[in-house]
């Protein structure tokens, strides 16, 4: 490898390739600026300054790549999937029930999203893939009526895990995110301790407005852990970095596809070298 | 945790007290500003570059009139020159073809292809006293040709029957079939989301376009999006050279930058902006009040 001299401007080169990535402007500079220490205008290898950029970012991502914890004490645990339009709640819910299902754990599915089209009948194709019981009511019924009923009935079948789908909803919509606060509020009458796991789906295309999401899904919702979808794709989901640092959230999983396999546990070192643009 | 970028350029430049032309150095370090502001807006990085430049040739010489601040003189040629490269006029759907004109939605997953068919055969029906038949070629997501047909019914639209084990192709070709023995004007096609690095399904993205030859091939991107919106936009636009671009979610808190982005990298205008869920929240591009959401103004 040719040496370069870590001058400022191959330090804003690499700066750029996290602005790039959708770390945001401050996040980036950071990093950027733990990669200048020590090191500041002297020869590095291009290949070595990546290593530490990803090492950097590694640094803030590693103490929140955590699994999703099922209690099983509860029966059910109860697991509520929130986020917006679009983000891949109910797929991930479906690949969810897969993983606890292989697990051989009874999953119950909840359609909470009782007011987009066809969004019980989605949830429903996944219950049948997966071998999860779907509970359902009709399009325009109380969404929060129907995760009671949920809830009654995974308790008298002692089921394992019981996934509640809920309506996609801007975070600034200040009506819709007080149905969901509802929605817990409903579950809480019969299981004071529940929802034992509340998951938010971010976007890995989604840029600076991932943070807005987590900041108030997590006020209103009580989020516990992040799942980031879609990064089968060219975006880097960099913001995750940014939301790390400031909120210390669990990650738990990756989406990478449509498929019920799709989903993976997250790996911060991995997602640290796409970042900096490391292959392997 | 924004400042505003009139606050920053304010605070950089109106400590200027001298009066005329502003010079290099001034509008170096405004430039600085401007940069930062535009990548918190999610404006992808090559573009901000462009667009610094642009805006710093426009800037260094220009008076600055009594009237204003050095700032707000700033402020003005950024956000001017925002608005033009937003393509300063709204651009309407082109139905200026031989009945039943086609369109195609294509996009990324969940970006609002399905929800954006039906707000545009609504408009089309109710403003435009069109018939439109809507079908949907998405064979992959779970029940989302039901989405179509259900929102359909909704809005009182037709839609093609659903055929169980027919290929996206097929659709297309019985959509087409049925639009002109039915006398439809406009029948939309609903595409499956798609990554643009899934090349069977770019593959037959493009077929579905040689197949329906569609008079505008739209696509649907979230107003949410960051730096990625080059990359998708750019990708689409050369699989199939679509002739505009929806931006859904803008009744988000999202600062919009990715409306630029994907605009200067296709040069194909913003033609429609989703501000909701239901099917009426659909509203023409304005790019002077996407300018004033880049900017924070
Ligand atoms: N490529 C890819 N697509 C995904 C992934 N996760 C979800 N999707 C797709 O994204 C689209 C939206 O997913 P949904 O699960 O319906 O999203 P949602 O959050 O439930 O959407 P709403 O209920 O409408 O708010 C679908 O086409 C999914 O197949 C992923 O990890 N990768
Ligand atoms: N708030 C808001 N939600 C929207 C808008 N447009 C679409 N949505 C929502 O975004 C989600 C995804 O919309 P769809 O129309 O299913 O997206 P799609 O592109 O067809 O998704 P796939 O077919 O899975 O690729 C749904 O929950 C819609 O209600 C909008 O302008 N604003
Ligand atoms: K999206
Ligand atoms: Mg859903
Ligand atoms: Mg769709």
């Amino acid at each position: 490898f040719t040496k370069r001299k870590l001058d400022a401007a191959t330090l804003e080169e690499f700066e750029d390739v996290l602005i790039q990535a959708d770390l945001g402007v401050a996040t980036a500079g950071q990093i950027s600026a733990a990669l200048a220490k020590g090191r500041f205008d002297k020869e590095i290898a291009a290949e070595d300054v990546k290593r530490i950029l990803a090492e950097e970012v590694t640094k803030v991502l590693a103490p929140v790549a955590l699994p999703l914890m099922v209690d099983p004490g509860r029966k059910p645990h109860v697991v509520l999937v929130v986020g917006v339009n679009g983000t891949g709640k109910t797929t991930t819910i479906g690949k969810l029930a897969q993983k606890f299902r292989a697990e051989g754990r009874s999953v119950m599915l909840a359609a909470g999203d009782t007011f987009r089209a066809a969004a019980i009948e989605q949830l429903k194709i996944w219950g049948e893939r997966t071998g999860a019981t779907v509970v359902a009511r009709e399009t325009g019924a109380d969404a929060a009526g129907l995760a009671f009923d949920a809830l009654r009935s995974a308790r008298e079948q002692g089921t394992d895990v019981l996934l509640i789908d809920t309506a996609g909803r801007l975070q600034n919509r200040a009506e819709l995110m007080a149905e969901l606060e509802k929605v817990i509020r409903v579950i809480r009458k019969q299981d004071e301790t529940a929802p034992h796991s509340v998951l938010l789906t971010l976007d890995a295309t989604t840029g600076q407005n991932a943070m807005n999401q987590v900041e108030i899904f997590g006020r209103v919702a009580g989020v516990t852990g992040l799942v980031m979808t879609k990064l089968d794709g060219t975006a880097k989901g960099g913001i995750l970095v940014a939301i790390a640092a400031k909120f210390g959230l669990p990650v738990h999983f990756i989406g990478v596809g449509e498929g019920v396999d799709d989903l993976e546990p997250f790996e911060a070192a991995d997602f640290a070298r796409a970042i900096a643009g490391l292959t392997s | 945790m924004f400042e505003t970028l009139s606050e920053r350029l304010g605070g950089i430049l109106d400590k200027l007290t001298r009066r005329g032309a502003l010079t290099e150095a001034d509008v170096g370090e405004a430039m600085r500003e401007v940069r930062r502001a535009l990548l918190e807006a999610d404006v992808a990085l090559d573009v901000v570059r462009s667009f610094t430049d642009r805006v710093r040739s426009r800037a260094v010489g220009a008076d600055v009139v009594r009237s204003v601040t050095p700032g707000q003189m700033v402020v003005k040629i950024v956000h001017d020159e925002l608005v033009e490269m937003l393509g300063a006029e709204a651009q309407p759907i082109d139905l200026n073809a031989p009945a039943p004109v086609p369109i195609m939605m294509v996009g990324l997953q969940g970006s609002g292809k399905t929800t954006t068919t039906a707000k545009i055969a609504r408009r089309l029906k109710e403003r435009d006293k069109k018939k439109v038949l809507m079908a949907s070629l998405d064979v992959r997501r779970p029940a989302a040709q039901e989405q179509l047909r259900i929102l359909g019914q909704q809005n009182g639209v037709d839609t093609l029957p659903i055929v169980a084990g027919e290929s996206p192709t097929e659709i297309a070709k019985r959509a087409l079939q049925a639009a002109r023995l039915g006398g439809f004007d406009v029948v939309i096609l609903d595409t499956a989301g798609r990554i643009h690095l899934d090349e069977p399904l770019m593959v037959e993205m493009a077929e579905v376009k040689r197949i329906a030859a569609p008079h505008e091939i739209l696509l649907v991107a979230d107003a949410l999006t960051g730096q990625d919106a080059v990359t998708l936009a750019r990708a689409f636009d050369e699989r199939v050279g679509i002739t505009g671009i929806v931006l859904t979610r803008m009744d988000g808190d999202g600062r919009g930058g990715a409306a630029l982005s994907m605009r200067a990298v296709t040069g194909k205008p913003i033609k429609l902006v989703g501000t909701g869920e239901k099917a009426d929240a659909l509203e023409d591009f304005h790019p002077g009040r996407i300018a004033n959401r880049i900017l924070g103004m």
